[in-house]
């Protein structure tokens, strides 16, 4: 059975999708910076779905590696999931420019340099998906969260070229949109619990989403049109907001 | 923050801290008090309730397989359902299973669970060969069958501390499809005959329509099966329907349910029939729907279970359902079983007998009712499931569990009294 890449295999949200792919009988690349922190869920994953799960090391703000890394991989994957991500809180990332550099590195350059690799791959082979989880955030900039919306913006933009690019090869690529996540990144918030989802609700849309072709997923789907109503509120008014 | 039990009654506000590991458990325990395990929120009263919650559903690794034995080892949170949906493909089922598949190891362990199979299996605890035990004071402790540790902790409603991982041994199943037989009774008198006469069978559980009267009391729908033999595994959950929101109060009422009842009970072919059923709809009818607990209304409900020793049962259970028909309060849900020899834990809930269990909308007069029926099953020397309480007396709960002083002992000696509490054994005194 056909391999799928996860970029950033730590995460709550990447642990579920991992779960998922597995249970439907995918074979599994988990990768993460230092992947003896990913065993326990490789175990997990074996007992459970009996798949082969390889971990592979790679850093996303380690551009050079990438090209080597994944030439290195024996069997090439069917589909690429992005979840690698990081958010700083945005007073600190005013302050101070490694914590700007680091979130708009890992969850946007990083992108770019490890999926430019897998996009030229899967159109050559004209098969695959691409799938990057990027965020409501990105739809607009708020004074809360600017720094990391910002670079879930371009991400969002680089996959819908992506996708413009690669649909007459064949490819898919699906855009992630998640509102609040019930994970270690918002532990201690306190989210409206209506729209706040669990990381394995978010990866079960992921992979329905992803197996029929869909283009964009917010999840919970409310997001959309809350999103929808954000994004046009004029800017007017919007500058003088606190949301 | 507020997590409640599946009877949604009472609703408790609660901090609650997810469990990752134990050193940070240790912390959260040495710095509060009145602290409780809740997995997924499938027991119906206030056992897994207090101001402090540790969540135990996201610890839930599974660890290694070991097929020879058939022995799995799996972190705490994990469910029930999760192990059906990766061994069951594999030929391996559950040796014992309750009512729902929606409930955490953690959770099977600390109720000792029994499922339709008592009589032949055992409660849960049958079929846990060791697990670990983290303590109050930070210590974790290996449990293995026989220990004082591992008799209390199965069916101890999680106040012996956190349990952590577990080993289980599962049973080989060549089929995901149930030869069922149902048997159609009249009245309570042909519904013993019928457990009597199909209790070589593994699979037994019957439906009784409590709102029967007179010559009619006890008429049941029994059903009665085992495993198939035909190599189908294949074996995927359909999707589940979903109730979106709670039904208003007055949607449940004594017509409402006895046009169920009558529905249910008359779908039914008279006599002897056979069907052959997947094991959702055989062990797990109401996980089919979400939420099912909403169609009782915001108010909630809750659910009365009792045991009464054999030679007891009948006279007991036409006391029992005399007064629920007469009081016209009644259930949808009203499942008789027969059960098997005790095990030796101290709280455990099975004895050799039969069981009744019931749902009640929290409502004006049930309490009452509830505290007419705990009279009579203290009069025929039955006892009450904790799993399932939320309201009995201190004084009805001692009388039907004679190990309760081991179990309070026991607390004393590791002060788990000092730290382990919940809503219910607060009540209890446990």
């Amino acid at each position: 059975m056909s391999y799928v890449f996860i970029v950033g295999a730590k995460s709550d949200i990447a642990k579920e999708v991992a779960r998922v792919y597995a249970k439907n009988g995918y074979n599994l690349y988990l990768s993460a910076r230092d992947t003896s922190e990913l065993e326990e869920l490789a175990t997990d994953i074996q007992v459970r779905s009996g798949v082969e799960v390889k971990l592979v090391e790679l850093d996303v703000t380690k551009y050079k590696t990438h090209e080597k890394i994944y030439e290195d991989l024996e069997e090439k994957p069917l589909g690429v999931i992005y979840v690698a991500g990081f958010m700083a809180d945005q007073d600190e990332a005013q302050e101070d420019w490694s914590k700007s550099l680091n979130t708009i590195n890992v969850n946007y350059t990083g992108a770019v340099s490890f999926l430019n690799i897998v996009a030229n791959d899967f159109e050559k082979q004209r098969r695959g998906f691409i799938v990057g989880v990027s965020s409501v955030a990105g739809d607009r900039g708020r004074k809360t969260n600017y720094i990391y919306g910002s670079a879930k913006a371009a991400f969002s933009t680089y996959l819908s070229g992506m996708r413009n690019r690669l649909h007459e090869a064949g490819v898919s690529v699906l855009t992630v949109k998640p509102g609040f996540v019930a994970t270690k990144m918002t532990e201690g918030l306190d989210l409206p619990e209506k729209l706040t989802a669990q990381p394995q609700e978010v990866a079960d849309d992921i992979f329905s989403a992803q197996q029929s072709g869909h283009n964009t997923l917010y999840t919970k789907w409310m997001w959309r049109y809350i999103m929808l109503i954000i994004k046009h509120i004029p800017e007017f008014i919007f500058k003088k907001m606190s949301i | 923050m507020s997590l409640n039990s599946w009877g949604m009654y009472p609703q408790i506000d609660n901090k609650k801290i997810t469990l990752k590991t134990p050193k940070q458990i240790k912390a959260f325990i040495d710095a509060n008090k009145e602290i409780i395990p809740y997995g997924n929120g499938r027991s119906y009263g206030d056992s897994a309730l207090n101001t402090n919650i540790i969540y135990t559903k996201p610890y839930n690794s599974f660890l290694s397989f070991d097929d020879k034995k058939g022995i799995l080892h799996i972190q705490t949170g994990v469910l029930l359902s999760e192990i059906i949906e990766s061994y069951l493909p594999r030929g391996w089922f559950l040796k014992v299973t309750p009512g729902t598949k929606l409930i955490t190891i953690g959770g099977a362990i600390a109720s000792d669970i029994h499922g339709k199979n008592h009589h032949v299996e055992g409660c849960f605890s049958e079929c846990v060969e060791e697990f670990k035990l983290q303590l109050p004071s930070g210590e974790i402790k290996s449990c293995k069958k026989g220990d004082e540790l591992f008799l209390a902790t199965c069916g101890g409603m999680g106040l012996t501390g956190v349990i952590l991982d577990a080993k289980i041994s599962l049973k080989k199943v060549s089929s995901q499809f149930i030869n069922q037989t149902t048997i159609k009774t009249k009245n309570l008198q042909e519904t013993f005959e019928a457990f009597e006469e199909y209790k070589e069978l593994p699979y037994s559980v019957a439906w009784i329509d409590c709102l029967a009267s007179g010559e009619n009391i006890g008429k049941c729908l029994l059903m009665v099966g085992d495993f198939c033999d035909d190599g189908k595994l294949k074996y995927k959950e359909k999707n589940r329907l979903n109730i979106p929101f709670n039904f208003p109060s007055f949607a449940l009422n004594n017509l409402s349910v006895r046009a169920f009842n009558w529905l249910y009970y008359n779908k039914a072919p008279n006599g002897v029939s056979k069907q052959k059923v997947g094991i959702d709809s055989f062990f797990y009818p109401l996980d089919s729907i979400k939420n099912w607990n909403r169609i009782y209304g915001k108010n909630g409900f809750t659910q009365y279970q009792f045991i009464l020793p054999k030679e007891k049962s009948y006279d007991g259970l036409k006391e029992i359902l005399q007064t629920i028909s007469g009081s016209g309060k009644g259930s949808f849900l009203a499942v008789l079983k027969l059960y098997g020899k005790a095990n030796k834990n101290y709280l455990s809930f099975p004895k050799e007998g039969y069981s009744l269990a019931l749902d009640f909308k929290i409502e004006d007069g049930v309490f009452e009712l509830l505290d007419a029926l705990d009279k009579i099953v203290l009069k025929y020397e039955g006892r009450i499931y904790l799993t399932k309480d939320v309201r009995v007396s201190k004084d009805t709960f001692e009388t039907g569990y004679e190990d309760i002083e081991i179990f309070r002992n026991l607390r004393k000696k590791y002060k788990m009294d000092e730290k382990f509490n919940s809503v219910q054994s607060k009540r209890l005194g446990l």
